[in-house]
């Protein structure tokens, strides 16, 4: 090693740093005209109405915008607290194009309705299929890197990154295995109650994994950095990473709640979901408590405030996920908006944001600066977003019970006291106001994009040189 | 034996495990190799900062 300098491969995590965004602006404003088209349904307009455009909206944000912050920010942190090159060579450059295919593919067969019908897991078998080899490539590029690092130890956060690319990689399979009868079309290879239970599976740990030990790992690696200091605790690190998964798989019945379930299956779903609460909030002290000693700091960093406050979407969500596992709370939540309330607490609160934070921190270095170009429309961008998701949880906090609450009222006779649209007419405000909150979030994503093109301008793309192995100990 | 008494036996050894991945890394043997391991992320060249970094004791 020592002799010839070696860099970072930063141009695969330059590309996916500027993927980010861009595809988190298009998943979103998806999100946003969809949320319209609630409102307003002279919206719906031919084959792009609401059924069709709202798997693309989540395959988006999720998978686009969250799949590329996860694969920029993994590849970023595995090179940095390795001391290693990106190995894998033609490899690299494959998970970047192969991501973006998959894409553009899912762009364009769901608007045409080409789709398996497995929320999370739409796309048909042929994208299925390249979706397994960028994964494969993905985790043999991390794990290469990890396998030739110069240091004696294996980073927390890069922990967690590899818990989320194995976990994704046995989800996917699993759960997509289906037989085709044309190039656009295949059914499950499983059935019934097994098909709905191995869907769930899916369902939960794809939050679990993708969307929560992934992200995770971008803490673990970016909130120290930006606080100047280590983990609070590294011990609780380790317990946290292991407890999340031991638990995170069995947690995914409480998704199916009162169906054809068997009801033993049910209660083992809620109680998983009810311990996931100690490794949850044990992960969001610690990275909150990161900061102990150097709170100043959160005053006039907006990078940091994003980190922090995505940390308390985290911890919020994480309480309101188990109680809303237990039955009796399910029985009113169920199906009604609370959920979705819920997931863009930790989409819009934990996912995107720590997502936003990281990708600031990462776009001047990326680029050849100290700061971003202007930090004060970091400030704005952060103040934007925050309210957006606060109007958007509190709107469909509300419209969700009342739905649920409407649904169940009966009258003395047994008979409904509610008719189903009229719990639809009664969340039209909510409706407006959830909207607004999303119009609010794609907002400071826009104002994202403008501060980064401004930081890319004249900026130089050379590669950071990687650190000398003796350098390690500081 | 029943294919019941492995799931349970299963379910106790994955339990047993994980309190000892607990036990491991709240012992006093990992407390040095944990600390390095946490500073791992400051050893790069653009931290000026390096000198005001403590590490936590927990």
């Amino acid at each position: 090693m020592s002799g010839t300098q070696t860099t970072y491969n930063d141009k695969v995590v330059r590309q996916f740093a500027v993927m980010t965004v861009i595809w988190g602006i298009v998943g979103m404003l998806v999100g946003v005209i969809i949320a319209a088209q609630l409102v307003w349904p002279e919206l719906n307009i031919g084959f792009l109405h609401f059924g069709r455009l709202r798997p693309l909206h989540t395959n988006a944000v999720i998978f686009a915008f969250g799949g590329c912050a996860l694969f920029a920010t993994s590849y970023w942190c595995v090179q940095r607290t390795s001391h290693a090159r990106l190995w894998g060579g033609p490899l690299v450059p494959f998970t970047f194009w192969g991501w973006q295919v998959v894409i553009v593919l899912a762009a364009v067969t769901l608007p045409l309705g080409m789709t398996q019908g497995k929320e999370y897991a739409e796309l048909e078998w042929p994208i299925d299929i390249l979706i397994t080899l960028v994964w494969v490539s993905y985790a043999l590029v991390f794990f290469g890197t990890i396998a030739k690092r110069t240091v004696s130890h294996i980073y927390v956060a890069n922990w967690f990154f590899g818990g989320f690319i194995l976990a994704v990689a046995l989800l996917h399979l699993v759960n997509s295995a289906a037989v085709p009868v044309s190039l656009t079309k295949s059914y499950s290879a499983y059935s019934g109650v097994q098909d709905a239970m191995i869907q769930w599976w899916y369902g939960h740990n794809a939050v679990g994994f993708f969307l929560t030990a992934g992200f995770l790992g971008m803490m673990y690696y970016f909130v120290p950095k930006q606080a100047g200091r280590p983990v609070y605790s590294y011990r609780l690190s380790v317990v946290h990473f292991w407890a999340l998964i031991f638990t995170y798989m069995w947690a995914g019945p409480h998704h199916l709640h009162y169906t054809a379930l068997p009801d033993w299956t049910q209660s083992v779903g809620m109680v998983f979901s009810l311990i996931l609460l100690a490794p949850s909030w044990g992960g969001m002290i610690n990275g909150i408590m990161t900061l102990s000693g150097a709170w100043h700091k959160l005053r006039d960093d907006p990078i940091l405030k994003f980190l922090i406050t995505s940390l308390s979407f985290y911890g919020m969500s994480t309480f309101e996920g188990p109680m809303m596992s237990i039955k009796t709370v399910n029985a009113l939540s169920h199906y009604t908006d609370w959920t979705v309330g819920h997931v863009h607490s930790g989409a819009l609160g934990w996912v995107a944001m720590v997502s936003i934070g990281s990708i600031y921190y990462l776009l001047p270095k990326l680029f050849g600066k100290t700061e971003m170009f202007s930090t004060k429309l970091v400030t704005v961008h952060f103040w934007i977003a925050t309210i957006g998701t606060v109007l958007y949880i509190a709107s469909m906090w509300i419209a969700g019970v009342m739905q649920g609450l409407m649904w169940r009222a009966v009258n003395a006779d047994g008979t409904l006291a509610y008719s189903f649209v009229e719990s639809v007419k009664g969340s039209y405000p909510f409706w407006a106001i959830r909207w607004l909150g999303g119009v609010l979030f794609l907002t400071g994503m826009l104002i994202m994009a403008y501060n980064m093109f401004r930081t890319m301008a004249g900026g130089k793309t050379q590669d950071a040189p990687v650190v000398v192995p003796a350098a390690h100990h500081a | 034996m029943d294919i019941n008494d492995l799931r349970s036996i299963v379910t106790v050894a994955g339990l047993l495990c994980f309190l000892g991945i607990v036990a491991w890394a709240y012992g006093k043997g990992s407390k040095k190799g944990f600390e390095e391991a946490a500073n791992l992320p400051f050893a790069e060249h653009d931290d000026q900062d390096g000198a005001s970094r403590t590490s936590h004791p927990r």
